[in-house]
């Protein structure tokens, strides 16, 4: 048992539900307890679907523990089946059916022999994989039943398409930002005369999935979900595929690079050096807002970056690289994948921090005192705590994270909104100590930056008020600096004398 | 089903039970804010932290008093002792928050490994000094709000048995006693003690926020009844004194369990009356209480009509139109019965759960205020299915459909006035004063698209879409 209060990637079920909602005309059926249906409350909400969510339950209740589903869960398949005539019905275990152990795969087989459409069960098991493992993994299972059954039936379509092609691959419902990222990417393919084959799994069907083998290769822009599916087609028709996110102006180059060499590679003869070029000076404006006055007035700032391995590798890079912001920490909550997290960021900040919880990176970020924060929603309300302004980077997210208007991550015109979002988060925190500086009256409290770290220092009346006349935005720092000063000397009160001692000694 | 039918008596209906609802754990969310020295400790899975931590926005940011005890496959496979984690956890809590109580919320997790919390409580509650209370509420049995009956129902068993023997200069022992005179003179106390009619001590039960609980309590002090003491109080150290023959009534229509513990546990007697939700149910509710306690209620008559007529501006908005619940948190009927005697037809109650003995005095209103508003009565659907629901929707095309957010959306987009249900269970809607919050909520939806509706966007899926 741990005690938590707060998880970055959600239950294993979310991430099958999720693949299984991308696709067009599939259903998911959870075998699950009343309530535990709240992801349709979030498609509904968050991404502000128009259509209803095609997830039911096939209820647990009392009687289901006392006797099992029985006839249950195949009536619930086979119904939805005739309601809805959907191409594909996946079970989906909870954490619930999970502990039941009923014999789920013997209910898809059975239900399979009366509906017309595929009946599949998720392979997922609840306590060993996240959302974003099970996405993964739910995706690769629906490409592999569907490749199967083609080949199986012989209709596997030989060879490639005429002109280069791509699949891209990981774009899913309740994704950060993956509309916006898809329509970029398939822009980027556009210019660079790349036909897009298929896109997985985000509006789908999976009667198309047969011709996945067609395409030159596949683009996987998200190291989350993809991988798995990119691997499986990789070993089974040896399509190539390139995993690297064109996320920032760099990493845009090198992936475009990389597309380059495997197509060129098939007899293709592409030569994309001039259009990056092109876009890199011209059309994404930050390589030219990394020479210009604003961003030199970041150099050196320093920022702490946590989200999903993607983005927050991504982001690592771009701050450090493109425009010589100083990363003290760099974090991500995907533990499962650590290693490739590591290897990404090696040499752009000063720390890795690998965790799943909020308390420790909420600790480092005070600790770290960075002028601004790019991360989850969590890390905004900790800036919020301790005003640092926050520029939100990955999941979890709230409504306001599905922005309506055009904001890629992702290319070049993600280039620029990511130029943005960080100068943005920076100006807003200088403007809020400038405010301080100049006329602000001073009533606030002392500000105590630890998140949950308490201090087992006395203040006396004349060391506090001296504190409150140092200006706010260092502050905190000050007052850290003199408690160590003090803790270290054993000193239990702190009055004025011992924070000017403490100034001396070690410049707090 | 169909309005042709005019049906004169209430029908009832059960239905599969694929319907949307919130995890009753989601009673934390009111309840640790309500109750201020708890703290919630919910034993389950990711999914359950996964929902509460989506389902409360921004609380969760806020320092809950709250947390998850995540099972981990050590403890489904029982490779972990479930006593020495629980100790470990609850230990953690007590060093870093010191509540008055925790409270045990068992999930389905804890229902399927059987674990056994109600005996493990006292026994670590022992050791921890800390009061332990153990609450099933999981979604193999309950719905939404009928997660705060499990808990009161729990904490009935908690509250103290009887007042402190010494009366006199010590009675000042009793919280409740306490808190009310608090600060004032002794002669002031009785003449305080003046203004009550002589009854048997009533409690109330059902968690209100605190407004609301001082606006029900002045509403009963004006025809001379004392309330003793709500279940719960700001503080579990404040529960109320439950002795046998104690009355006791409830404030909202999900909290049979509670009322079945009082009147078997407790030896209470139970005030069965429809619930103060709206002018007319908050009228009946303290003529119900007067009648059994032999006061004649005064102003009532006037009391209820001025309210009424506070309403017009909204109630015109509503008059003549249809409603449709869907179901979702067992407040339904009350809301039905209310929004009937603005004038509206309800088409159709879907309901998680129907006690028809808790609920009696609610059900009876309800068809009464049908016959003399001359509308027909509606359907109660238990447990109802929502796609068989969407269906009719469809056919019947309400002006109105109170729903949950799973469907509000792709409702809307179909040209049809949503409601988002849970907002019911967070708004003020109990007493005479908040009888205009509750039809602010229902009105909004027709509000809004009143003004959008010149602009034709009333439909916004796809020819080819399903509807």
């Amino acid at each position: 048992m741990k005690l938590a209060y707060w998880m970055y990637a959600g239950p294993a079920h979310i991430g099958t539900l999720r693949v299984a909602t991308s696709f067009k005309n599939v259903h998911a059926i959870m075998h699950a307890p009343i309530g535990d249906d709240y992801f349709n409350v979030m498609r509904s909400m968050l991404s502000r679907e128009r259509d209803f969510t095609p997830v039911t339950t096939s209820v647990v209740d009392r009687n289901v523990l006392a006797r099992g589903s029985q006839e249950k869960v195949v009536d619930n398949i086979t119904r939805k089946d005739t309601e809805e005539s959907p191409d594909l019905i996946v079970l989906t275990p909870t954490c619930t059916s999970s502990i039941l152990q009923e014999d789920l795969g013997n209910f898809v087989e059975r239900a399979q022999i009366e509906a017309k459409g595929d009946v599949m069960l998720a392979d997922v098991n609840h306590y060993r994989f996240n959302e974003l493992q099970a996405a993964d993994r739910t995706l690769h299972q629906i490409v592999q039943f569907y490749l199967e059954k083609a080949r199986k039936k012989g209709e596997l379509p030989t060879g490639k398409t005429e002109k280069p092609s791509v699949n891209i691959i990981g774009i899913s419902t309740l994704g950060f930002h993956n509309n916006h990222d898809c329509t970029e990417l398939k822009r980027l393919m556009a210019d660079l005369g790349i036909e897009v084959n298929a896109i997985l799994p985000e509006g789908a069907s999976v009667h198309e999935l047969k011709n996945l083998p067609r395409a030159w290769f596949n683009l996987v822009p998200y190291r989350e979900l993809g991988p798995m599916t990119a691997d499986y087609l990789q070993t089974e028709f040896g399509t190539p595929y390139v995993d690297i996110a064109p996320m920032g102006v760099v990493e845009t180059a090198k992936c475009i690079r990389k597309i380059q060499q495997i197509i060129n590679e098939q007899g293709a003869n592409v030569d994309y050096e001039e259009y990056i070029n092109e876009q890199t000076l011209y059309v994404s404006q930050a390589a030219w807002f990394s020479r210009s006055i604003d961003c030199q007035n970041l150099t050196g700032k320093k920022a702490v970056v946590f989200g999903d391995n993607t983005h927050a590798a991504a982001l690592t890079k771009i701050l450090s690289r493109e425009m010589g912001i100083h990363v003290v920490l760099a974090g991500t909550y995907c533990k499962y994948d650590a290693d490739w997290f590591r290897e990404q960021v090696s040499g752009y900040c000063d720390e890795v921090l690998i965790t799943e919880d909020h308390g420790e990176i909420g600790d480092a970020i005070a600790r770290a005192e960075p002028s601004a924060i790019f991360g989850t929603q969590m890390e905004r309300h900790v800036g919020k705590r301790l005003d640092i302004p926050c520029g939100v980077i990955a999941a979890p997210i709230h409504v306001q994270n599905f922005p309506i208007g055009y904001k890629p991550f992702l290319g070049y015109e993600g280039t620029n909104q990511i130029t943005d979002l960080i100068y943005n988060s920076f100006t807003l925190g200088m403007e809020d100590h400038l405010l301080e500086i100049f006329g602000g009256h001073d009533t606030k409290e002392v500000i105590t930056k630890g998140i949950s770290a308490g201090s087992d220092l006395n203040w006396t009346k004349d060391g506090s008020a001296e504190l409150n006349k140092i200006p706010g935005f260092v502050r905190g720092k000050v007052k850290r600096n003199t408690e160590k000063f003090a803790r270290d000397r054993g000193i239990k009160d702190i009055s004025a004398e011992v924070l000017y001692a403490a100034k001396e000694a070690v410049g707090a | 089903m169909t309005v042709a039918q005019e049906p004169t008596a209430l029908n009832f209906e059960c239905e599969t039970g694929n319907y949307h609802t919130f995890c009753p754990i989601s009673c934390v969310a009111w309840l640790y804010q309500k109750i201020e020295d708890s703290f919630f400790l919910v034993i389950g899975t990711k999914t359950c932290g996964y929902f509460l931590q989506n389902a409360m926005g921004v609380m969760i940011f806020a320092e809950p008093r709250y947390a998850m005890a995540e099972l981990e496959e050590g403890d489904i496979s029982a490779q972990l002792k479930d006593y020495e984690e629980l100790k470990r956890l609850c230990e953690q809590i007590k060093r870093d928050r010191n509540p008055s109580v925790i409270v045990w919320i068992g999930t389905c997790t804890t229902e399927i490994i059987k674990m056994d919390l109600e005996g493990l409580a006292p026994q670590l509650e022992g050791e921890l000094g800390i009061p332990i209370v153990v609450a099933r509420a999981n979604g193999l049995d309950y719905a939404f709000t009928q997660g705060e009956d499990t808990v009161l129902a729990a904490m009935a068993n908690r509250c103290p048995s009887q007042v402190p023997v010494t009366e006199n200069e010590k009675s000042e022992r009793n919280g409740i006693q306490k808190l009310l005179n608090f600060g004032k003179k002794k002669e002031d106390v009785a003449q305080e003690e003046s203004e009550y009619v002589n009854h048997p001590p009533l409690v109330l039960f059902g968690s209100l926020p605190d407004p609301v609980v001082t606006q029900l309590t002045l509403e009963l002090k004006k025809q001379g009844i004392k309330v003793s003491g709500w279940l719960p109080a700001k503080r579990f150290t404040e529960l109320p004194v439950l002795e046998e023959g104690y009355y006791v009534a409830g404030v909202n229509p999900f909290l049979s369990r509670t009322a079945t513990t009082l009147m078997r546990r407790r030896k209470c007697k139970l005030i069965g009356a429809p619930f103060p939700i709206g002018p007319d149910g908050t009228r009946a509710w303290i003529e119900k209480i007067c009648s059994v306690f032999g006061i004649t209620p005064k102003g009532l008559d006037e009391r209820e009509a001025q309210i009424w007529e506070g309403l017009e501006e909204y109630v015109k908005l509503i008059r003549g139109k249809s409603v449709f619940f869907m179901g979702d948190n067992l407040l339904e009927v009350s809301l039905a019965r209310f929004l009937v005697r603005c004038g509206m037809t309800v088409q159709e109650v879907g309901i998680p759960y129907m006690d028809k003995r808790y609920q009696g005095a609610e059900l009876a209103m309800l068809e009464k205020a049908c016959h003399e508003m001359g509308v027909p009565v509606p359907t109660i659907v238990e447990k109802p299915d929502n796609y068989n629901q969407v269906q009719r929707i469809y056919d019947l095309k309400p002006d109105l459909v109170i729903t949950g957010m799973a469907h509000a959306n792709p409702l809307e987009a179909r040209g049809i006035n949503t409601k988002w249900s849970v907002e019911f269970t967070f708004a003020q809607i109990h007493g005479f004063t908040n009888a205009r919050d509750i039809l602010e909520l229902v009105t909004r939806p027709l509000r809004r698209n009143n003004e959008l509706k010149d602009l034709g966007w009333d439909k916004l899926v796809r020819e080819e879409a399903k509807i």
